[in-house]
């Protein structure tokens, strides 16, 4: 397969032909055969653009850029300066429309957003999910392949080590690492299980790759298995994603049916089989030792570590758990060797990062960057700016156990240690604009009453934690609050982050934290004026303040 | 919203085990409750690991467990010579610890709402104080005319265009409270 780094596509629609788009489309040919740049660009057509005044229009990949309208002579411009120097020709910019047709439809595949770096998104939206031979075109298990005929099982665990991938799901462990844990371990059998229980709210990153490119995710799983020692694997996809789990379904049919899963992959002395295990909703499944307990047919409720799994995991065997879009890191990573992969993200954190925008920007959505890159430039950029009118207050990340960011963090560079030294966390990538409309309490106080309620209640800080947090910061948004209890809050958070047993209960204290942290001022004003200054809570009278 | 109502505690359990018992009598026929067993049986096996899947099938088929078909489960897959021994309270707190698992019978439309931090912030509160002015229930709650049954679900991943409604498989995104009346509507044509 020829790949391509540019595409541009010429409209077709009755209005467009009428108005030349043939001699615009025969233009674009011969210049960019007479640029040498026929293996590099693609030129195609587009038909239905939607109803437009500036027909004929050119699209240009992979920014989606619509100039119109275009005329023949304009065509070596947009060359020479569009496809070949990678400036945009401001002067030929079609008129700012609402997209419709089939470019809203390619816009909402391809991404309308410059400069980003899609490694694990490369084939979602691209191919069709639901046809091995269209995987298959687009490198797909090549990677597999490679490591079956050319590398040993230790060697596919250094690759990845060298190429510094941490694990996606949250907590930003070394994978290659935990997969040497795995190897290393005495047990037999061992499990490999892909954690596919997205429960983050907020969060739809791995929705995206499962049901974009579920075949990604079931070759990375083969290529770990062999590097762990697997036989046996599991995908645990939550119960909310019903087409994820068709797709799953039908990706490992087919991969069954090619021998590319099953017995004797690639014809070689190696068995793998994928049992897809579908959840019924439970956030704390997400946990990895609480994912192996519902496996197993029993209440999700997180196990006493250590032993961690890869001594002792799935039926008390070794057990390697990975999340969907570290997965989605790994068929790439073997294929191009581990050192390719530093040329994205920082030196301490590698690769690119999916992220989740929601609420007051323009453009609301997933994007695909490199790690590093600041908040800033994550809603300037690919947010394409706040909505008009908004001031950016605070950022929520990582779905309800991740952190509440004050604006003035916008210019941190987004990796997991640059955050970890502010005290934050990148968590499942999911970020929430919140403009000053946002009341950081009533935001306190959701988020609490979430934990409160998927709290597994097995031990007992996070049980009584949760539910008395949640009472505290409910009184102080209905005007009850008292000075004294914002330090009971602090204290109590600080006890849940040492003594609950699971990530749940250590993160579920951590918005009380930041809110008392950043927008101590905000909350006091609850409780000592009856003031909300965003005028979400009803408190009542405001209390004359003493002067 | 009425917090209480989605508060796992005693009192709750206790209504659903009750509610279950209620049920032997009524909607599902014993035989209809075997086939769908051993369909499930069929498609999942009868190892540990299938006790989640087969709740899941019934929780479909019906719309909710019945209570007896914990005993039946049990019957069904224990084999005490392979170390796999299960007792129908283990089998009742599986079935009462995941959210998409009913214990009672639910109304012939089930809406779940998003009350997950995205779709709050985003006019989530509106929406879901609308909904149960409009149905005239609280979360949890089943109309009387057995008609609606209003729950909450976890994040549906679809938080770009929250807030988010599911009504049965139906997926709605961007709701609004002028909106809901018209949604509503399509579901009650059917009935």
């Amino acid at each position: 397969m020829k790949s391509i780094r540019a595409m541009a596509l010429v409209s077709t629609d009755p209005a467009s032909v009428e108005r030349g788009a043939e001699a615009i489309l025969r233009a674009f040919q011969a210049e960019i055969r007479g640029a040498g740049l026929l293996d590099e660009i693609k030129v195609s057509t587009i038909s239905d653009v939607g109803e437009r005044d500036d027909l004929p229009l050119v699209m240009i990949y992979p920014e989606a850029v619509v100039y119109g309208p275009v005329t023949p002579e304009d065509v070596p411009l947009l060359v020479e300066e569009h496809l070949k120097k990678g400036h945009i020709v401001k002067s030929l910019l079609g008129k700012m429309h609402e997209p419709v047709g089939e470019i809203a439809w390619l816009r909402s595949r391809l991404g309308s957003l410059p400069v980003q770096q899609r490694i694990v998104l490369s084939r979602a939206g691209i191919i069709d999910p639901e046809s091995l031979d269209d995987y298959l075109i687009h490198d797909g298990y090549q990677a597999l392949g490679k490591a079956l005929f050319k590398l040993s099982p230790a060697q596919v665990i250094d690759e990845v080590e060298k190429s510094g991938l941490q694990g996606r799901g949250g907590a930003g462990f070394p994978t290659g690492r935990k997969w040497g844990f795995v190897r290393a371990a005495h047990g037999r059998p061992k499990y490999m299980i892909c954690n596919a229980d997205e429960s983050e709210p907020g969060t739809f990153k791995d929705r995206l790759v499962l049901e974009g490119d579920p075949f990604s995710v079931i070759e990375a799983m083969t290529i770990a298995a062999y590097a762990v020692g697997a036989r046996e694997g599991y995908i645990y996809v939550r119960g909310e994603y019903r087409l994820a789990y068709q797709r799953l379904e039908n990706a490992i049919r087919q991969a069954e049916g090619r021998g590319l899963l099953g017995q004797k992959i690639f014809g070689q002395d190696f068995d793998f089989h994928i049992h897809l295990h579908a959840g019924a909703g439970a956030y704390i499944c997400w946990e990895e030792t609480a994912l192996i307990e519902s496996i197993e047919g029993k209440r999700g409720q997180p196990r006493a570590r250590p032993p961690y799994p890869p001594s002792y995991g799935l039926w008390g065997k070794p057990t390697l758990v990975n999340n969907v879009e570290t997965l989605a890191n790994v068929p790439h990573i073997l294929l191009n060797g581990g050192e390719w992969y530093h040329q994205f993200g920082t030196e301490k954190s590698r690769g690119t990062k999916v992220y989740t925008i929601m609420w007051n920007v323009n453009f609301t959505g997933v994007i695909e960057a490199p790690l590093g890159i600041t908040l800033r430039e994550v809603i300037e950029i690919y947010g394409k700016g706040m909505k008009k009118g908004a001031q950016l207050k605070l950022v929520q990340t990582g779905g309800s156990s991740g952190s509440i960011v004050p604006a003035s963090m916008e210019d941190i560079p987004m990796d997991f240690e640059s955050w970890r030294k502010y005290g934050a966390s990148l968590g499942s990538g999911a970020i929430l604009v919140c403009d000053e409309h946002t009341c950081v309490v009533d935001l306190a106080k959701v988020l609490l009453q979430f934990f409160r309620f998927e709290c597994c209640a097995k031990c007992t800080p996070c049980r009584v934690g949760a539910a008395r947090l949640y009472q505290i910061v409910s009184d102080i948004s209905q005007g009850h609050g008292t000075i004294e209890s914002l330090n009971e809050m602090v204290q109590l958070g600080q006890d849940m982050e040492l003594l609950s047993n699971c990530g749940l209960g250590q993160t579920a204290s951590v918005a009380v934290r930041d809110i008392l942290k950043h927008f101590r001022d905000e909350v006091e004003e609850h409780v000592l004026q009856h003031v909300c200054r965003a005028g979400v809570c009803k408190l009542g009278e405001p209390l004359v303040k003493e002067s | 919203m009425s917090d209480d109502t989605k508060h796992r505690d005693d009192t709750d359990q206790q209504e659903a085990i009750q509610a279950a018992g209620r049920s032997r009598s009524a909607q599902i026929g014993e035989t209809e409750l075997n086939a769908a067993l051993k369909k499930a049986i069929q498609h999942h096996g009868d190892q540990r690991d299938a006790i989640i899947p087969i709740l899941s099938e019934l929780n479909e088929a019906f719309g909710y467990i019945p209570g007896e078909a914990l005993g039946k489960i049990r019957r069904l897959i224990n084999s005490p010579d392979e170390g796999l021994f299960l007792s129908d309270s283990q089998l009742f707190s599986i079935a009462s610890f995941y959210q998409q698992f009913s214990l009672k019978p639910t109304g012939k439309h089930v809406i779940r709402f998003c009350e997950s931090a995205p779709c709050h912030t985003v006019g989530g509160r509106q929406v879901i104080q609308a909904l149960q002015e409009h149905l005239g229930i609280q979360i949890g709650e089943t109309t009387e005319d057995k008609q609606w049954t209003l729950l909450t679900t976890s994040c549906l991943g679809l938080c770009a265009v929250g807030p988010v409604i599911l009504v049965d498989e139906d997926l709605y995104g961007n709701v609004t409270p002028e909106r809901l009346p018209a949604i509503l509507a399509r579901y009650r044509g059917e009935q």
